[in-house]
């Protein structure tokens, strides 16, 4: 597993909260990843550790469906998840024009995260939005009738 | 919790306010409790009912009998007759005894649609569970749990004619008997809306604007085969349907039409919501299963297929989101009623979602077996630019591509499949003569690559080596022989592979070696793109 940041994450007493609220159960582990990420940004190593003793199952298992699932992540991020679709009617509608002006913009490649910590750029698949493709979602909020000139005015209400 | 055999719900709309409703209320309440019924029939006040020129107006459920023009002194009558002896007042129902209460019969036209799945949407407060009953909801639920034995429910969704609309084109109520015939302690209901399918966003729609009809649906299905608890698997980025559903749940178990003994029946149903993490292969239904038992969403090995051992090993229906939506309509208005919309083999309308290069981008529901050029023309508005049409894919990135000498095709769940295409999701991707096909093609087979789960080789290795091929062509390194590697590979897959994610990634590219061939060929034998924009 990738050494985290071990000052980073989420304290004990608030994993084993979570885990309390889903009574310990090995079958909510996909909320109770939801969750604990929420709280910490990512999924530490620590965390999932906690998370592994907690429910009483291994490691390798909670690392496992961490891993498996891309909303969830094992290593830090920026403050602000940018997360652009590339899949098929975004892409016929211009998708790559906008990757192009996020990267420009922000100064990092795609699958990376700003210096600062400000921002994470990722791809992901369809947002369900292609009524308005091309698309992008910026933490719970979506963006779309994407033009590479709006990209810098989206990125300023962030920054 | 208090459970009602009736409802009596008083229309709280300004207009109803104003011819005095609210003291209509008080009078029923007063009423209701003076003879004693308190603990059997609710009094709701709700949103507004619709039929304001005849306010004030109330329902009674669950028969949906509806008295205009109440007054005070007409509370005591209502009382003793209807809700004690169970015979409507006829003088206070008018002569159209349903006035302001749309039927499916008369279903809102939109140009060529045609509104079933779609009935609520946009028309009411999705947040308003009152809203949702004066429009019949729940009504179907009321006739399955006290006039109808679960055998006949499922007879009804046979005859319906109606197939899973989630991609896969099963039969509902065959689906349903598996379960239904299993025996068992326990039996779910899983309505499957982790919607991944590049291109379609229909369930999202449906669960963000009519939340209701899931939830009824639903305990239709599981009195139907018999399961008391159900789950919904939403997108995790699906933030306002999550909401919205949440929402819907707590006030159907407010009013009793969720939770124990609904209708005093005797059956028992709750619903509870999972959020999905993203992955697209969480769509197919044991890896849906998986997931929920919080596990990587891994599909497995069927059978045994979840209609016998599905959820925690137990009975399972699994059912998408539109096919659930059209469950009520089906059992309040009948399998006969479902059958004059559609095709005689594909009865029922479709809920497609119109993407790519098309004038009018969105959600549509038409009947079964349009042409692709219907809808492009005369829903869709054409191809804007002053461009010609090239392609459209049909079904998501799973489906195939179809050319303009194809525009004809009904598109149907038996028809597409017959040009090597499907209707999957509903998903109509349409592209103009601007695009290469190589560069779409490559998009398409990225998607397969990332999304492949890893599980069984044909997929993991196939998925890569497809894309691999075809990235080669669209940089001008294809050679001889690919075209020919890219259709063996892919037949190979189709037969082996675990689940249908291996199995529907061929499919594009078998459609697009089919129909446009030469533009592939162009790429690898003169180095050269005919339309100049994929940059080779
Ligand atoms: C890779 C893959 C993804 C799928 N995604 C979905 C989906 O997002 N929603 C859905 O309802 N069905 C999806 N399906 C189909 C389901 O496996 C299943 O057939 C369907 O949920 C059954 O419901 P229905 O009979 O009502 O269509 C997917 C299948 C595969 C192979």
């Amino acid at each position: 597993m990738e050494p985290a940041a071990k000052s980073a994450g989420v304290c004990p007493a608030k994993v084993s909260e979570i885990l309390a609220k889903y009574s310990r159960r090995p079958d909510a582990l996909v909320s109770i990843l939801h969750d604990v990420q929420k709280e910490a940004g990512y999924l530490s190593e620590e965390a999932i550790t906690e998370i592994a003793s907690g429910l009483d199952i291994p490691v390798s298992k909670v690392y496992g469906v961490a891993t498996f699932y891309t909303l969830f992540s094992t290593k830090p991020k920026g403050q602000y998840i940018i997360r652009v679709c590339e899949n098929a009617p975004c892409h016929v509608l211009g998708a790559k024009a906008i990757v192009e002006a996020l990267e420009k913009e922000l100064g990092i490649p795609m699958g990376g995260t700003t210096s600062d910590g400000k921002f994470t750029l990722e791809y992901t698949s369809c947002l369900g939005v292609c009524g308005v493709a091309p698309a992008i979602m910026i933490n719970e909020a979506v963006y779309g009738n994407l033009t590479p000139e709006r990209v810098p005015l989206i990125l300023k209400e962030y920054k | 919790m208090e459970f009602y055999r009736s409802h009596v719900l008083v229309c709280g709309g300004t207009p109803c306010v104003l011819e005095g409703c609210k003291g209509v209320r008080d009078a029923l309440i007063a009423e209701v409790k003076r003879r004693g019924l308190d603990r059997e029939v609710k009094v709701v006040e709700t949103g507004c009912l619709g039929p304001c020129d005849l306010g004030p107006v109330i329902v009674v459920y669950p028969e949906g009998t509806l008295y205009q023009k109440v007054r005070v002194s007409d509370v005591p009558e209502i009382v003793e007759q209807h809700l004690l002896k169970g015979r409507v007042v006829t003088r206070l129902v008018g002569e159209a005894p349903q006035a302001g209460v749309v039927k499916y019969e008369e279903p809102t036209y939109l140009g060529v649609q045609e509104r079933i799945v779609l009935r609520n949407c946009g028309v009411i407060d999705p947040e308003s569970i009152e809203e949702y009953i004066a429009r019949d909801g729940y009504r179907a639920l009321a006739k399955c749990l006290t006039e109808m034995k679960p055998a006949d429910v499922i007879e009804a969704v046979k005859k319906s004619g109606l197939v899973g609309r989630g991609g896969a084109a099963f039969p509902t109520g065959l689906k349903w008997s598996f379960t239904a015939n299993a025996d068992a302690d326990q039996k779910y209901i899983l309505c499957n809306a982790d919607e991944g399918e590049p291109g379609t966003f229909k369930d999202r729609l449906i669960l963000e604007g009519d939340p209701h009809s899931i939830l009824e649906g639903m305990a239709i299905a599981g009195y139907a085969v018999g399961a008391n608890k159900g789950f919904i698997y939403v997108r995790g980025e699906y933030v306002l349907s999550i909401e919205r559903l949440g929402k819907a749940i707590e006030q159907a178990k407010a009013l009793g039409l969720l939770g124990s003994n609904i209708f005093g029946s005797g059956f028992s149903f709750d619903v509870e919501i999972r959020k999905g993490a993203g992955a697209y292969v969480c769509g197919e239904e044991t890896g849906l299963i998986e997931s929920i038992e919080g596990k990587r969403g891994e599909p497995r090995i069927k059978p045994p297929y979840p209609g016998t051992e599905g959820l925690y090993g137990k009975p399972t229906v699994v059912n998408n989101v539109e096919t659930i939506a059209n469950i009520p309509p089906i059992l309040l208005n009948g399998p006969d009623w479902f059958r004059q919309f559609g095709t005689e083999r594909c009865p029922g309308t479709k809920v497609f979602t119109l993407t790519g290069d098309i004038t009018n981008k969105g959600l549509i529901e038409v009947p079964m077996g349009i042409t692709l050029r219907r809808v492009i023309y005369e829903i869709g508005g054409g191809i804007p630019g002053g461009r010609e049409f090239k392609m459209a894919q049909t079904g998501g990135t799973s489906g195939g591509c179809l050319p303009k000498e194809l525009l004809d095709v009904p598109m149907d769940y038996f028809t597409l499949p017959e040009h090597g295409s499907a209707l999957g999701s509903g998903a109509l991707l349409i592209m103009d003569d601007s695009h290469c096909i190589v560069d779409i093609a490559e998009c398409f087979m990225r998607f397969f690559e990332h999304e492949s789960c890893g599980k069984c080789t044909p997929c993991r290795e196939g998925t890569a080596r497809l894309h691999e091929i075809v990235a080669k062509i669209a940089r001008g390194e294809g050679k001889p022989g690919d075209l020919e590697l890219l259709d063996e590979l892919g037949s190979v897959m189709q037969v082996s592979s675990l689940c249908g994610l291996g199995q529907a990634a061929p499919v594009p590219i078998k459609t697009m070696l089919k129909y446009f061939r030469d533009e592939f060929e162009a790429h690898i034998n003169d180095r050269l793109c005919p339309t100049g924009t994929c940059g080779i």
